[in-house]
């Protein structure tokens, strides 16, 4: 057999990939959700007009319905509107941002760079992890933006409460990442994807408690509330807050009556629970996807 | 095992009722610049497809650095680097960030990134860009950092698919001259495929692929010259006359090509005197040309390289809808 012999230059880096390890894996989790965080930071456009929305929620919602409430003789009392709507409003900028993070794996496979990643050997599971952890992280960063607007909406400064939203809303952030990029598997087009997203996240937000109080609703919004994921991540916002205000038993009970089965009031713990194993169920499925179209 | 780079065993994919890959068999050398010549969809980017993992054959068996494609899958993407088609660049990170995630992802000791990465990056002269986000890079300097992050592993066997495709023509010699410089510097196999005809010229081997299949396989030299024949062109007074003479007088189908009669001839040379005395019509000019690849491709396949283009866009067509990714 003929062969031809190249004999390496002198002075030529030679690299070795090592076989694939725990460590390396890793490694590849963490390139992924710093490729994440480089991108967020470079579109710093998507952060401000990620704000827009929420802002608007919050101060022009909130204030204008505070007429309402107070005109009409409604029980808002020292409750001030925004201040309910807030948790609410944290969540949705959260959900947009997690699902627009997830989006860049349809952005990806149209660019070509998908394509890069799955040939590398590292296993799915690694690329999936990243993204999931990354757009929870970019997510949140977008939340602690709302979150520094919680005085406009007197809730309290408390470290403490601030520590407990963001926790919070990186676990909503990191089952709605979870969420996006099973969909995001399967979608061809970035049209296709943003037409699914506003078909699921607006259904997903009105029947969250984000935006009322969720009891002495109609059986069927009951029921339709208590099978909507994003309702168990609203509430645990919601009580954090509610736990740093001077408020009247009776003003808590209308506003914040959390989250009941049948008449059993779902622990936060719990809640807190069903959004990890959601998130954790999510991702495993869109790992298994991206498996199977090997 | 085999010593090969690539082996490649009765290798066939099928995407529904279409048969892309028609059962190919082939070895590529350590060392090689080894080229896929066709037609667009002629199946050559299915076959690379196989050969780096990203496609499933539907039948045979493919090695690539010594392992299996489909039963050894990491081990060979260890091995191999690639510069698709299309590009897969990130335009949002700079050229440098592109192939520190690169790094990240094959696992390449972290000692060993800078050095690499400032090596691969000179080769293509891309290294005073390399903080430039991608998104600002001319096409030709798209392809040549896809061709450094490709080779910052130093893989053992480097696919080029359409390596030069859409670009111009001075970015396209100095993508060759990269090429060639690697041959000399790292220990590497490297794997293209091309539709230029020109560019097959420079492979050490070349397989000649037409729908599906290998028509022919041998260095370009060796190829040429088994067509065996110059290529005569003249110029005459009628035409019509002169390619219905050659056919009566010397058996030579003759035909008309970018306005010249045109006809295949062993030693054409030989028969230019011959064809001035016994013709009979006037002739204006002529020109003998050795074989090209192009008439390697004819004889092999019945048609130019150009014909088939047409009718492998249909299939291609066919192709991608039953694929659908």
């Amino acid at each position: 057999m003929m062969t031809i012999t190249t004999e390496p230059a002198a002075g030529v880096v030679r690299v070795r990939v090592p076989r694939r390890s725990i460590a390396h894996d890793l490694r590849a989790v963490k390139i992924v959700l710093h490729r994440e965080l480089i991108r967020f930071w470079r579109d710093r456009m998507r952060m401000v007009s990620g704000l827009v929305q929420p802002v608007l929620w919050l101060l022009v919602m909130g204030t204008g319905l505070s007429n309402l409430a107070r005109s009409g003789g409604g029980p808002a009392g020292e409750v001030n509107l925004k201040t309910f709507i807030f948790p609410g409003v944290c969540a949705m900028s959260v959900m947009f941002t997690a699902m627009f993070s997830a989006g860049s794996i349809v952005w990806d496979r149209e660019f070509g760079f998908l394509r890069e990643m799955l040939v590398a050997p590292v296993s799915r599971s690694a690329i999936v992890i990243g993204k999931c952890i990354g757009g929870a992280f970019v997510a949140t960063l977008q939340g602690a933006v709302i979150v520094a607007l919680a005085g406009l909406a007197g809730v309290p400064y408390d470290p403490l409460l601030l520590v407990e939203l963001l926790a919070i809303m990186f676990l909503g952030a990191f089952a709605l990442t979870g969420f996006g990029v099973m969909m995001a598997a399967r979608i061809k087009t970035m049209q296709a994807f943003f037409a699914l997203m506003q078909m699921a996240m607006m259904p997903m937000m009105f029947l969250s408690g984000a935006l009322y109080p969720l009891a002495g609703l109609p059986t069927w919004l009951t029921i339709l509330t208590r099978f909507n994921p994003l309702t168990y991540a609203v509430d645990p916002l919601r009580q954090a807050v509610f736990a740093h205000l001077n408020v009247s038993p009776e003003l808590e009970r209308t506003f914040n009556p959390g989250v009941t089965w049948n008449g059993w009031v779902v622990p936060v713990w719990l809640e807190l629970c069903i959004v990890a194993a959601m998130g954790l169920s999510l991702m495993g499925v869109a790992i298994m996807e991206f498996r199977r179209g090997d | 095992m085999s010593d090969a780079a690539v082996a490649v065993h009765g290798l066939v994919k099928r995407f529904g009722e279409i048969e892309a890959v028609k059962g190919i068999d082939f070895q590529v050398l350590p060392g090689e610049i080894f080229g896929f010549l066709g037609p667009n969809g002629a199946g050559k980017s299915t076959t690379i497809n196989m050969l780096c993992t990203l496609l499933r054959p539907t039948e045979g068996r493919a090695e690539v650095a010594g392992h299996d494609v489909v039963t050894e899958r990491d081990d060979v993407r260890r091995n191999i680097g690639l510069v698709f088609q299309d590009p897969t660049l990130d335009g949002y990170l700079s050229g440098e960030q592109n192939l520190r995630f690169h790094a990240e992802l094959y696992g390449v000791p972290r000692s060993l990134v800078p050095d690499r990465m400032r090596q691969v990056l000179e080769m293509v002269g891309l290294w005073d860009r390399r903080e430039d986000l991608v998104q600002t890079y001319s096409g030709g300097m798209k392809r040549r950092l896809e061709i450094a992050r490709g080779l910052l592993h130093s893989p053992r066997v480097l696919f080029l698919d359409e390596p030069t495709v859409g670009l111009d023509p001075q970015t396209r010699s100095s993508i060759w001259d990269y090429i060639r410089q690697l041959k000399e510097t790292e220990e590497i196999t490297i794997f293209l495929t091309t539709h230029y005809m020109d560019e097959a010229e420079h492979c050490s081997r070349i397989a000649i692929m037409d729908q599906g299949g290998i028509v022919a396989l041998d260095t370009p030299e060796a190829l040429k010259a088994g067509v065996g024949k110059d290529r005569v062109r003249i110029q005459t007074g009628d035409d019509e006359a002169a390619i219905a003479a050659l056919g009566e007088l010397f058996g030579l189908e003759a035909g008309m090509s970018e306005g010249m009669v045109t006809f295949a001839v062993a030693s054409g040379e030989e028969f230019v005197p011959r064809l001035f005395a016994e013709l009979g019509i006037p002739i204006k000019s002529v020109s003998v040309a050795r074989p090209s690849l192009d008439d390697v491709f004819m004889s092999f396949t019945g048609r130019t390289i150009r014909d088939a283009e047409g009718t492998a866009a249909d299939r291609m067509r066919m192709a991608m809808r039953v694929r659908g990714r």
